[in-house]
Protein backbone atom coordinates (compact mmCIF):
# COMPACT_ATOMS: atom_id res chain seq x y z
CA UNK A 1 0.00 0.00 0.00
CA UNK A 2 1.09 3.37 -1.13
CA UNK A 3 1.58 5.57 2.06
CA UNK A 4 0.12 8.49 0.93
CA UNK A 5 -3.00 8.28 -1.67
CA UNK A 6 -4.64 11.16 -3.41
CA UNK A 7 -7.76 10.13 -5.20
CA UNK A 8 -9.92 12.08 -7.82
CA UNK A 9 -9.76 15.66 -5.63
CA UNK A 10 -11.15 18.26 -6.52
CA UNK A 11 -11.49 22.12 -5.05
CA UNK A 12 -12.50 25.16 -6.16
CA UNK A 13 -12.75 29.13 -5.10
CA UNK A 14 -15.79 31.01 -6.45
CA UNK A 15 -16.04 28.59 -9.04
CA UNK A 16 -12.61 28.66 -10.22
CA UNK A 17 -11.03 25.19 -10.17
CA UNK A 18 -7.67 25.03 -8.14
CA UNK A 19 -7.63 21.36 -8.77
CA UNK A 20 -9.69 19.25 -11.13
CA UNK A 21 -9.45 15.12 -10.16
CA UNK A 22 -6.04 14.75 -9.10
CA UNK A 23 -5.01 11.24 -8.71
CA UNK A 24 -1.57 10.60 -7.40
CA UNK A 25 0.19 8.07 -4.88
CA UNK A 26 3.32 8.49 -3.04
CA UNK A 27 5.20 5.33 -2.17
CA UNK A 28 6.66 4.93 1.04
CA UNK A 29 10.45 6.02 1.95
CA UNK A 30 10.12 7.87 -1.85
CA UNK A 31 10.51 11.45 -2.70
CA UNK A 32 7.84 12.95 -4.75
CA UNK A 33 7.97 16.09 -6.77
CA UNK A 34 4.69 18.46 -7.33
CA UNK A 35 5.63 20.14 -10.34
CA UNK A 36 3.81 22.67 -13.04
CA UNK A 37 3.60 26.37 -14.43
CA UNK A 38 2.63 29.19 -12.14
CA UNK A 39 -1.33 28.65 -10.78
CA UNK A 40 -1.37 24.99 -11.79
CA UNK A 41 -2.72 24.09 -8.43
CA UNK A 42 0.45 22.79 -6.86
CA UNK A 43 -0.21 24.45 -3.45
CA UNK A 44 -4.07 24.29 -3.14
CA UNK A 45 -2.96 20.34 -3.52
CA UNK A 46 -0.52 20.77 -1.05
CA UNK A 47 -2.68 22.46 1.18
CA UNK A 48 -4.83 20.51 0.68
CA UNK A 49 -3.42 17.30 1.84
CA UNK A 50 -1.68 19.59 4.68
CA UNK A 51 -5.36 20.08 6.35
CA UNK A 52 -5.25 23.77 5.38
CA UNK A 53 -8.54 23.18 3.07
CA UNK A 54 -10.81 20.41 2.66
CA UNK A 55 -11.51 18.97 -0.69
CA UNK A 56 -14.97 19.54 -2.66
CA UNK A 57 -14.78 15.64 -3.39
CA UNK A 58 -12.35 13.09 -3.55
CA UNK A 59 -10.52 11.13 -1.06
CA UNK A 60 -6.41 11.59 0.93
CA UNK A 61 -5.23 8.61 2.77
CA UNK A 62 -2.35 8.13 4.97
CA UNK A 63 -1.16 4.97 4.83
CA UNK A 64 -4.86 3.89 4.20
CA UNK A 65 -6.72 6.49 7.00
CA UNK A 66 -8.63 9.06 5.31
CA UNK A 67 -7.03 12.41 5.99
CA UNK A 68 -9.44 14.15 3.92
CA UNK A 69 -10.58 17.48 5.99
CA UNK A 70 -8.91 17.19 9.03
CA UNK A 71 -7.83 20.04 10.50
CA UNK A 72 -3.85 21.18 10.53
CA UNK A 73 -3.33 19.99 14.06
CA UNK A 74 -4.76 16.61 13.32
CA UNK A 75 -3.17 16.22 9.79
CA UNK A 76 0.26 16.86 12.13
CA UNK A 77 -0.66 13.98 14.64
CA UNK A 78 -1.78 11.13 11.85
CA UNK A 79 1.73 12.37 10.73
CA UNK A 80 2.20 14.61 8.30
CA UNK A 81 4.96 17.38 8.81
CA UNK A 82 4.93 20.58 6.99
CA UNK A 83 6.95 23.51 5.52
CA UNK A 84 6.21 27.06 4.83
CA UNK A 85 7.46 28.54 1.05
CA UNK A 86 6.94 31.65 3.14
CA UNK A 87 9.22 30.96 6.25
CA UNK A 88 7.17 30.86 9.55
CA UNK A 89 9.61 30.72 12.11
CA UNK A 90 8.52 31.11 15.76
CA UNK A 91 11.00 34.70 15.74
CA UNK A 92 11.19 35.38 19.19
CA UNK A 93 12.29 32.09 20.25
CA UNK A 94 15.59 30.90 19.64
CA UNK A 95 16.46 27.86 17.13
CA UNK A 96 16.57 25.65 19.50
CA UNK A 97 12.70 26.63 21.32
CA UNK A 98 11.36 26.61 18.18
CA UNK A 99 12.47 22.46 17.31
CA UNK A 100 11.65 21.57 20.85
CA UNK A 101 7.69 22.93 19.82
CA UNK A 102 7.58 20.47 17.28
CA UNK A 103 9.28 17.68 19.16
CA UNK A 104 6.62 18.18 21.41
CA UNK A 105 4.20 16.63 19.24
CA UNK A 106 5.80 12.95 19.40
CA UNK A 107 7.27 13.26 23.28
CA UNK A 108 5.82 13.37 26.46
CA UNK A 109 8.28 15.29 28.18
CA UNK A 110 10.17 18.22 27.43
CA UNK A 111 13.14 16.80 28.11
CA UNK A 112 12.64 14.15 25.50
CA UNK A 113 11.90 16.93 23.11
CA UNK A 114 14.77 18.56 23.95
CA UNK A 115 16.78 15.56 23.49
CA UNK A 116 14.97 14.90 20.01
CA UNK A 117 15.23 18.77 18.95
CA UNK A 118 19.24 18.73 19.66
CA UNK A 119 19.45 15.49 17.04
CA UNK A 120 17.09 16.89 14.25
CA UNK A 121 18.93 20.38 14.36
CA UNK A 122 22.40 18.67 14.24
CA UNK A 123 21.13 16.27 11.07
CA UNK A 124 20.15 19.53 9.71
CA UNK A 125 23.50 21.45 10.37
CA UNK A 126 21.88 23.91 12.46
CA UNK A 127 23.15 22.85 16.27
CA UNK A 128 25.88 25.88 15.67
CA UNK A 129 23.28 27.85 16.17
CA UNK A 130 20.93 26.31 18.69
CA UNK A 131 20.67 29.60 21.01
CA UNK A 132 20.45 32.25 18.73
CA UNK A 133 16.81 33.89 18.25
CA UNK A 134 15.10 32.56 14.99
CA UNK A 135 14.60 36.25 13.96
CA UNK A 136 18.51 36.47 13.04
CA UNK A 137 18.75 33.52 10.73
CA UNK A 138 19.76 34.11 6.90
CA UNK A 139 16.77 32.57 4.78
CA UNK A 140 18.79 29.28 3.57
CA UNK A 141 19.15 28.73 7.87
CA UNK A 142 15.14 29.56 7.98
CA UNK A 143 14.36 27.16 5.54
CA UNK A 144 16.70 24.35 6.92
CA UNK A 145 14.73 25.62 10.79
CA UNK A 146 11.52 24.86 9.04
CA UNK A 147 12.58 21.36 7.90
CA UNK A 148 14.09 20.64 11.15
CA UNK A 149 10.72 21.94 13.14
CA UNK A 150 8.50 19.55 11.30
CA UNK A 151 10.54 16.90 11.05
CA UNK A 152 10.85 16.76 14.53
CA UNK A 153 7.42 16.39 14.68
CA UNK A 154 8.16 12.47 13.74
CA UNK A 155 6.29 12.82 10.43
CA UNK A 156 6.34 9.59 8.09
CA UNK A 157 4.99 11.73 5.68
CA UNK A 158 7.25 15.04 5.13
CA UNK A 159 6.00 17.78 2.74
CA UNK A 160 8.60 20.61 1.86
CA UNK A 161 6.49 24.04 0.02
CA UNK A 162 9.37 25.43 -2.62
CA UNK A 163 12.37 24.90 -0.24
CA UNK A 164 14.68 26.12 -2.74
CA UNK A 165 13.16 29.56 -3.59
CA UNK A 166 15.05 32.49 -3.07
CA UNK A 167 18.27 30.29 -2.74
CA UNK A 168 21.71 30.64 -3.69
CA UNK A 169 22.82 27.84 -6.06
CA UNK A 170 25.60 26.90 -3.51
CA UNK A 171 22.69 27.03 -0.71
CA UNK A 172 20.37 25.00 -3.01
CA UNK A 173 23.42 22.12 -3.52
CA UNK A 174 24.15 22.28 0.05
CA UNK A 175 19.81 21.70 0.77
CA UNK A 176 19.72 19.11 -1.55
CA UNK A 177 22.34 17.42 0.04
CA UNK A 178 20.84 17.74 3.58
CA UNK A 179 17.71 16.73 2.50
CA UNK A 180 18.37 13.50 0.85
CA UNK A 181 20.57 12.58 4.12
CA UNK A 182 16.90 13.42 5.73
CA UNK A 183 14.85 10.92 3.53
CA UNK A 184 17.43 8.00 4.44
CA UNK A 185 18.62 8.70 7.66
CA UNK A 186 14.85 9.11 9.24
CA UNK A 187 13.80 6.59 6.88
CA UNK A 188 11.03 9.57 6.02
CA UNK A 189 8.76 10.29 3.16
CA UNK A 190 9.14 13.49 1.26
CA UNK A 191 6.57 15.06 -1.13
CA UNK A 192 7.43 18.31 -2.50
CA UNK A 193 6.37 21.43 -4.60
CA UNK A 194 9.67 22.84 -6.85
CA UNK A 195 10.36 25.13 -9.09
CA UNK A 196 13.68 24.86 -8.95
CA UNK A 197 14.35 22.22 -11.39
CA UNK A 198 17.93 21.27 -10.90
CA UNK A 199 16.82 20.38 -7.22
CA UNK A 200 13.98 18.67 -8.12
CA UNK A 201 16.24 16.24 -10.53
CA UNK A 202 18.38 15.65 -7.72
CA UNK A 203 16.29 15.09 -5.43
CA UNK A 204 12.58 12.95 -7.04
CA UNK A 205 12.28 9.69 -7.31
CA UNK A 206 9.14 10.22 -8.94
CA UNK A 207 7.80 13.83 -10.32
CA UNK A 208 4.22 14.29 -10.51
CA UNK A 209 3.15 17.60 -13.45
CA UNK A 210 0.36 19.44 -12.55
CA UNK A 211 -1.52 21.31 -15.29
CA UNK A 212 -4.54 23.63 -14.82
CA UNK A 213 -5.30 21.61 -11.70
CA UNK A 214 -5.29 18.33 -13.64
CA UNK A 215 -1.97 15.11 -13.15
CA UNK A 216 -1.44 15.35 -16.75
CA UNK A 217 2.14 13.29 -15.98
CA UNK A 218 3.34 11.03 -13.49
CA UNK A 219 6.72 9.25 -13.95
CA UNK A 220 10.22 8.65 -13.29
CA UNK A 221 12.42 11.78 -13.82
CA UNK A 222 14.06 10.59 -16.95
CA UNK A 223 10.86 9.92 -18.60
CA UNK A 224 9.18 12.83 -17.72
CA UNK A 225 11.80 15.19 -19.18
CA UNK A 226 10.97 13.06 -22.82
CA UNK A 227 7.17 13.49 -22.11
CA UNK A 228 5.49 15.44 -25.31
CA UNK A 229 2.86 16.98 -23.22
CA UNK A 230 4.92 18.13 -19.86
CA UNK A 231 7.64 19.48 -22.21
CA UNK A 232 4.79 21.37 -24.51
CA UNK A 233 3.16 22.64 -20.78
CA UNK A 234 6.08 22.85 -18.70
CA UNK A 235 9.62 22.24 -19.30
CA UNK A 236 9.17 23.87 -23.03
CA UNK A 237 10.01 27.39 -22.07
CA UNK A 238 12.43 26.65 -18.96
CA UNK A 239 14.37 24.37 -22.02
CA UNK A 240 14.31 27.10 -24.03
CA UNK A 241 15.29 29.61 -21.01
CA UNK A 242 18.34 27.52 -20.05
CA UNK A 243 19.01 26.21 -16.87
CA UNK A 244 16.18 27.87 -14.48
CA UNK A 245 15.41 29.26 -11.05
CA UNK A 246 17.91 30.35 -8.36
CA UNK B 1 25.37 39.76 23.41
CA UNK B 2 27.76 41.03 25.85
CA UNK B 3 31.42 40.85 25.89
CA UNK B 4 32.27 40.05 29.55
CA UNK B 5 35.83 38.86 30.70
CA UNK B 6 35.01 34.99 32.43
CA UNK B 7 36.11 36.37 35.27
CA UNK B 8 33.46 38.72 35.20
CA UNK B 9 30.94 36.73 33.70
CA UNK B 10 31.77 34.26 37.45
CA UNK B 11 31.14 37.16 39.66
CA UNK B 12 27.56 38.14 38.18
CA UNK B 13 26.76 34.52 38.46
CA UNK B 14 27.12 34.53 41.81
CA UNK B 15 25.19 37.82 41.68
CA UNK B 16 21.41 36.25 41.27
CA UNK B 17 21.79 34.07 44.03
CA UNK B 18 22.60 36.54 46.28
CA UNK B 19 20.22 38.75 45.15
CA UNK B 20 17.28 36.75 45.35
CA UNK B 21 18.41 35.84 48.32
CA UNK B 22 18.35 39.58 49.74
CA UNK B 23 15.29 40.58 48.29
CA UNK B 24 13.40 37.20 50.02
CA UNK B 25 15.28 38.08 53.54
CA UNK B 26 14.05 41.85 52.76
CA UNK B 27 10.13 40.74 51.97
CA UNK B 28 9.47 38.62 54.58
CA UNK B 29 11.31 41.41 57.40
CA UNK B 30 9.17 44.19 55.79
CA UNK B 31 6.46 44.61 57.98
CA UNK B 32 8.30 43.99 61.22
CA UNK B 33 10.92 47.04 60.66
CA UNK B 34 8.69 49.04 57.83
CA UNK B 35 6.11 51.54 58.74
CA UNK B 36 2.34 51.01 58.40
CA UNK B 37 2.89 53.45 55.18
CA UNK B 38 5.97 51.31 54.38
CA UNK B 39 3.60 47.98 54.50
CA UNK B 40 0.56 49.51 52.57
CA UNK B 41 2.95 50.77 49.36
CA UNK B 42 4.35 47.11 49.52
CA UNK B 43 1.43 45.17 49.24
CA UNK B 44 0.18 47.47 46.75
CA UNK B 45 3.28 46.80 44.21
CA UNK B 46 2.74 42.88 45.13
CA UNK B 47 -0.81 43.19 44.32
CA UNK B 48 0.02 45.02 41.18
CA UNK B 49 2.51 42.27 40.35
CA UNK B 50 0.20 39.59 41.49
CA UNK B 51 -2.30 40.81 38.24
CA UNK B 52 0.49 41.95 36.34
CA UNK B 53 1.50 38.13 36.19
CA UNK B 54 -1.61 36.55 35.66
CA UNK B 55 -2.74 39.62 32.60
CA UNK B 56 0.92 38.24 31.53
CA UNK B 57 -0.09 34.83 31.10
CA UNK B 58 -3.21 35.55 28.89
CA UNK B 59 -0.93 38.19 26.68
CA UNK B 60 2.70 38.12 27.48
CA UNK B 61 2.65 34.03 26.76
CA UNK B 62 -0.24 33.28 24.67
CA UNK B 63 -0.41 36.37 22.90
CA UNK B 64 -3.80 37.30 23.09
CA UNK B 65 -4.31 40.68 24.41
CA UNK B 66 -7.29 41.62 26.94
CA UNK B 67 -7.55 45.42 27.98
CA UNK B 68 -10.52 44.40 30.04
CA UNK B 69 -9.09 42.09 32.96
CA UNK B 70 -11.01 44.39 35.30
CA UNK B 71 -14.00 42.14 34.74
CA UNK B 72 -12.30 39.86 36.94
CA UNK B 73 -10.89 41.65 39.64
CA UNK B 74 -14.49 43.35 39.97
CA UNK B 75 -16.24 39.86 39.46
CA UNK B 76 -14.49 37.89 42.42
CA UNK B 77 -14.32 40.90 44.66
CA UNK B 78 -18.46 41.07 44.23
CA UNK B 79 -19.12 37.72 44.71
CA UNK B 80 -17.18 36.77 47.31
CA UNK B 81 -18.14 40.27 49.18
CA UNK B 82 -21.61 40.17 48.13
CA UNK B 83 -22.28 36.47 50.14
CA UNK B 84 -20.44 37.57 52.74
CA UNK B 85 -22.37 40.33 53.16
CA UNK B 86 -26.02 38.55 52.74
CA UNK B 87 -25.04 35.00 53.68
CA UNK B 88 -21.93 35.20 55.79
CA UNK B 89 -20.20 33.01 53.97
CA UNK B 90 -16.48 33.58 54.61
CA UNK B 91 -13.77 34.79 51.83
CA UNK B 92 -12.37 30.90 51.69
CA UNK B 93 -15.63 29.42 50.28
CA UNK B 94 -15.99 32.69 48.16
CA UNK B 95 -12.71 31.99 46.95
CA UNK B 96 -14.01 28.89 45.03
CA UNK B 97 -16.99 30.65 43.89
CA UNK B 98 -15.18 33.78 42.47
CA UNK B 99 -12.48 31.37 40.79
CA UNK B 100 -15.31 29.38 39.21
CA UNK B 101 -17.68 32.18 37.79
CA UNK B 102 -14.45 34.24 36.07
CA UNK B 103 -13.13 30.96 34.89
CA UNK B 104 -16.78 30.09 33.18
CA UNK B 105 -16.56 34.22 31.96
CA UNK B 106 -13.56 34.11 30.83
CA UNK B 107 -14.27 30.60 28.92
CA UNK B 108 -17.52 32.12 27.41
CA UNK B 109 -15.54 35.49 26.37
CA UNK B 110 -13.04 33.05 24.93
CA UNK B 111 -14.91 30.45 23.23
CA UNK B 112 -16.87 33.64 21.61
CA UNK B 113 -14.04 35.38 20.28
CA UNK B 114 -12.06 32.17 19.11
CA UNK B 115 -14.79 30.35 17.43
CA UNK B 116 -15.53 33.73 15.47
CA UNK B 117 -12.11 33.87 15.03
CA UNK B 118 -11.91 37.19 16.83
CA UNK B 119 -8.23 38.60 17.35
CA UNK B 120 -5.92 41.08 17.65
CA UNK B 121 -7.54 44.73 17.82
CA UNK B 122 -11.30 43.15 17.90
CA UNK B 123 -10.56 41.04 20.47
CA UNK B 124 -9.16 43.98 22.85
CA UNK B 125 -12.45 45.56 22.12
CA UNK B 126 -14.25 42.79 23.24
CA UNK B 127 -12.81 42.14 26.35
CA UNK B 128 -13.52 46.39 27.26
CA UNK B 129 -16.52 45.83 25.86
CA UNK B 130 -17.39 42.63 28.59
CA UNK B 131 -15.36 44.93 31.30
CA UNK B 132 -17.52 48.35 30.34
CA UNK B 133 -20.74 45.93 30.67
CA UNK B 134 -20.05 44.63 33.68
CA UNK B 135 -19.37 48.15 35.14
CA UNK B 136 -22.65 49.27 33.94
CA UNK B 137 -24.24 46.24 34.99
CA UNK B 138 -23.33 46.25 38.80
CA UNK B 139 -24.64 49.98 38.73
CA UNK B 140 -28.10 48.39 38.20
CA UNK B 141 -27.82 45.18 40.18
CA UNK B 142 -29.72 46.28 44.00
CA UNK B 143 -28.51 43.10 45.59
CA UNK B 144 -24.54 44.49 45.18
CA UNK B 145 -25.29 47.57 46.96
CA UNK B 146 -25.39 49.00 43.22
CA UNK B 147 -23.83 52.84 42.93
CA UNK B 148 -23.72 53.69 46.28
CA UNK B 149 -21.37 50.61 46.92
CA UNK B 150 -20.95 47.34 48.59
CA UNK B 151 -19.62 47.50 52.24
CA UNK B 152 -18.09 44.50 54.49
CA UNK B 153 -17.82 45.21 58.12
CA UNK B 154 -14.79 45.67 59.59
CA UNK B 155 -14.05 43.66 63.20
CA UNK B 156 -11.26 44.36 64.76
CA UNK B 157 -8.17 45.44 63.32
CA UNK B 158 -5.15 44.17 65.34
CA UNK B 159 -6.75 40.58 66.01
CA UNK B 160 -5.77 37.86 63.55
CA UNK B 161 -8.15 35.82 61.92
CA UNK B 162 -7.29 34.19 59.53
CA UNK B 163 -10.47 31.90 58.44
CA UNK B 164 -12.35 35.22 58.32
CA UNK B 165 -9.18 36.94 56.32
CA UNK B 166 -9.53 39.67 58.67
CA UNK B 167 -6.37 41.57 60.73
CA UNK B 168 -3.47 43.98 60.70
CA UNK B 169 -2.13 45.27 57.69
CA UNK B 170 0.89 42.87 57.72
CA UNK B 171 -1.44 39.92 57.34
CA UNK B 172 -2.88 41.36 53.94
CA UNK B 173 0.50 42.11 53.34
CA UNK B 174 2.03 38.45 53.82
CA UNK B 175 -0.82 37.13 51.85
CA UNK B 176 0.01 38.90 48.79
CA UNK B 177 3.53 37.83 48.85
CA UNK B 178 2.31 34.38 49.16
CA UNK B 179 -0.34 35.18 46.09
CA UNK B 180 2.73 37.11 44.10
CA UNK B 181 5.60 34.18 45.21
CA UNK B 182 2.94 31.87 44.14
CA UNK B 183 2.13 32.86 40.91
CA UNK B 184 5.88 33.88 40.28
CA UNK B 185 6.48 29.68 40.31
CA UNK B 186 3.27 28.46 38.95
CA UNK B 187 4.22 31.06 35.31
CA UNK B 188 8.06 29.14 35.93
CA UNK B 189 6.88 25.75 35.76
CA UNK B 190 4.14 26.91 33.13
CA UNK B 191 7.00 27.87 31.11
CA UNK B 192 9.39 25.11 31.40
CA UNK B 193 6.85 22.32 30.14
CA UNK B 194 4.28 22.04 27.30
CA UNK B 195 1.79 25.03 27.95
CA UNK B 196 5.07 27.44 27.95
CA UNK B 197 6.27 26.26 24.96
CA UNK B 198 2.56 25.82 23.00
CA UNK B 199 1.63 29.32 24.61
CA UNK B 200 4.47 31.59 22.63
CA UNK B 201 4.28 29.66 19.45
CA UNK B 202 0.90 30.33 19.55
CA UNK B 203 2.29 34.38 20.14
CA UNK B 204 4.74 34.28 17.54
CA UNK B 205 2.78 32.40 14.86
CA UNK B 206 -0.62 30.76 14.99
CA UNK B 207 -0.47 28.77 11.35
CA UNK B 208 2.45 27.59 12.40
CA UNK B 209 2.06 26.43 15.73
CA UNK B 210 -1.54 24.37 13.89
CA UNK B 211 0.95 22.86 11.58
CA UNK B 212 3.24 21.06 14.69
CA UNK B 213 0.37 19.17 15.98
CA UNK B 214 -1.13 22.36 18.33
CA UNK B 215 -4.96 22.26 18.71
CA UNK B 216 -4.45 26.00 19.20
CA UNK B 217 -8.62 26.99 20.31
CA UNK B 218 -7.47 24.40 23.35
CA UNK B 219 -4.19 26.08 24.39
CA UNK B 220 -5.51 29.69 23.69
CA UNK B 221 -8.68 28.27 26.06
CA UNK B 222 -6.44 27.19 28.50
CA UNK B 223 -4.37 30.79 28.96
CA UNK B 224 -7.35 32.74 28.85
CA UNK B 225 -9.36 30.18 31.50
CA UNK B 226 -5.99 30.58 33.99
CA UNK B 227 -5.59 34.26 33.62
CA UNK B 228 -9.32 34.86 34.57
CA UNK B 229 -9.31 32.54 37.51
CA UNK B 230 -5.74 33.89 38.78
CA UNK B 231 -7.24 37.21 38.60
CA UNK B 232 -10.20 36.32 40.60
CA UNK B 233 -8.03 35.84 43.13
CA UNK B 234 -6.65 39.39 43.11
CA UNK B 235 -10.47 40.45 43.41
CA UNK B 236 -11.64 38.18 46.54
CA UNK B 237 -7.93 39.92 48.08
CA UNK B 238 -9.31 43.44 46.99
CA UNK B 239 -12.67 42.82 48.21
CA UNK B 240 -11.45 41.87 51.98
CA UNK B 241 -8.38 44.36 51.91
CA UNK B 242 -10.35 47.70 50.48
CA UNK B 243 -13.83 46.43 52.71
CA UNK B 244 -15.89 48.54 49.72
CA UNK B 245 -16.87 47.99 46.35
CA UNK B 246 -18.11 50.83 44.24
CA UNK B 247 -18.63 49.66 40.51
CA UNK B 248 -17.07 52.59 39.10
CA UNK B 249 -13.97 52.31 41.15
CA UNK B 250 -13.37 48.33 40.31
CA UNK B 251 -14.41 47.64 36.87
CA UNK B 252 -13.30 51.28 34.84
CA UNK B 253 -11.14 51.27 32.12
CA UNK B 254 -8.35 52.85 33.99
CA UNK B 255 -8.16 49.88 36.19
CA UNK B 256 -7.39 47.94 33.44
CA UNK B 257 -4.86 49.37 32.30
CA UNK B 258 -3.22 49.87 35.41
CA UNK B 259 -3.12 46.22 35.21
CA UNK B 260 -1.49 45.67 32.06
CA UNK B 261 0.95 48.80 33.22
CA UNK B 262 3.46 46.54 35.41
CA UNK B 263 4.10 44.03 32.62
CA UNK B 264 4.48 46.19 30.07
CA UNK B 265 7.22 48.60 31.83
CA UNK B 266 8.80 45.43 33.44
CA UNK B 267 8.82 43.21 30.35
CA UNK B 268 6.16 41.59 28.23
CA UNK B 269 6.19 37.94 28.28
CA UNK B 270 9.08 37.60 30.54
CA UNK B 271 8.87 36.02 33.87
CA UNK B 272 10.27 38.80 36.09
CA UNK B 273 8.98 41.45 33.89
CA UNK B 274 5.10 41.88 35.87
CA UNK B 275 7.39 42.08 39.20
CA UNK B 276 9.89 44.34 38.56
CA UNK B 277 7.21 46.33 36.46
CA UNK B 278 4.89 46.95 39.43
CA UNK B 279 8.00 47.59 41.50
CA UNK B 280 8.89 50.40 39.43
CA UNK B 281 5.22 51.92 39.29
CA UNK B 282 4.52 51.89 42.91
CA UNK B 283 8.40 53.23 44.08
CA UNK B 284 8.10 56.33 41.57
CA UNK B 285 4.38 56.61 41.55
CA UNK B 286 3.55 56.47 45.34
CA UNK B 287 6.73 57.80 45.63
CA UNK B 288 6.62 61.34 43.70
CA UNK B 289 3.27 61.84 45.70
CA UNK B 290 4.66 61.30 48.50
CA UNK B 291 7.53 63.38 48.18
CA UNK B 292 5.78 66.43 46.94
CA UNK B 293 3.21 65.96 50.05
CA UNK B 294 6.12 66.21 52.26
CA UNK B 295 6.96 69.83 50.68
CA UNK B 296 3.56 70.51 51.32
CA UNK B 297 2.47 70.16 47.81
CA UNK B 298 -0.96 69.18 46.93
CA UNK B 299 -1.13 67.88 43.28
CA UNK B 300 -3.78 65.18 42.38
CA UNK B 301 -2.78 62.83 39.29
CA UNK B 302 0.69 63.26 39.96
CA UNK B 303 0.64 59.39 40.37
CA UNK B 304 -0.70 59.06 36.92
CA UNK B 305 1.29 61.33 35.27
CA UNK B 306 4.76 59.95 36.83
CA UNK B 307 2.93 56.47 34.94
CA UNK B 308 2.43 58.38 31.96
CA UNK B 309 5.98 59.71 32.09
CA UNK B 310 7.39 56.29 33.20
CA UNK B 311 5.28 54.03 30.18
CA UNK B 312 6.81 57.02 27.62
CA UNK B 313 10.43 56.62 28.89
CA UNK B 314 10.30 52.57 28.83
CA UNK B 315 8.67 52.40 25.27
CA UNK B 316 11.37 55.07 23.65
CA UNK B 317 14.48 53.59 25.51
CA UNK B 318 13.82 49.79 26.43
CA UNK B 319 10.78 48.42 24.29
CA UNK B 320 11.48 45.29 25.82
CA UNK B 321 11.17 46.85 29.29
CA UNK B 322 13.05 46.85 32.23
CA UNK B 323 13.96 43.36 33.43
CA UNK B 324 16.15 42.29 30.02
CA UNK B 325 19.00 44.95 31.06
CA UNK B 326 18.30 44.32 34.81
CA UNK B 327 18.78 40.55 34.38
CA UNK B 328 21.62 41.37 32.43
CA UNK B 329 23.04 43.30 34.95
CA UNK B 330 22.45 40.34 37.74
CA UNK B 331 24.05 37.89 35.82
CA UNK B 332 20.94 35.98 34.89
CA UNK B 333 21.02 34.77 31.62
CA UNK B 334 18.74 37.11 29.18
CA UNK B 335 17.02 34.36 27.86
CA UNK B 336 14.31 35.13 25.38
CA UNK B 337 10.92 34.25 26.65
Amino acid sequence: MPLLEVEEVSKAFRGLRAVAGASFSVEGQSITALIGPNGAGKTTLFNLVAGVYRPDRGEIRLRGRSIAGLPAHRVCAAGVGRTFQLVKPFAGLSVLDNAIVGALNGERTVSGARARAVAVLERLGLSGKAEVAASHLTLADRRRLEVARALATRPSLLLLDEMMAGLRPTEIDELVGVLRSVQREEGVTILLTEHVMRAVMALADQIVVLHHGEVIARGEPASIVRDPAVLDCYLGEDAAAGEPGA
Amino acid sequence: MTSDRPADAGDRRRLAPITAFTVAVALLALPLVGSSYLVSVATLALYLAYVGQAWNVMMGFAGQLSLGHSLYVGLGAYVAAGIFVHFGVGPWAGLWLAVAICSAVGAFIGLLAFRLRISGVQLSLLTVAFAELARIGFDHLDWFGGPGGLFLRVADRNHIDLLGFRGPPAMYYYAMLALAAGALGLCAFLLRRRPGYYWRAIREDEIAAQALGIDTFRWKMLAVVLSSAMTAIAGVFFAFYNNSLFPEQIFGFGRSIEIILGPVIGGLGTLFGPVVGAVALVLLGDGTTEILAKAGVELPGARQVVHGLLLLLVTIYLPNGLWPPLARALGVRPRRL
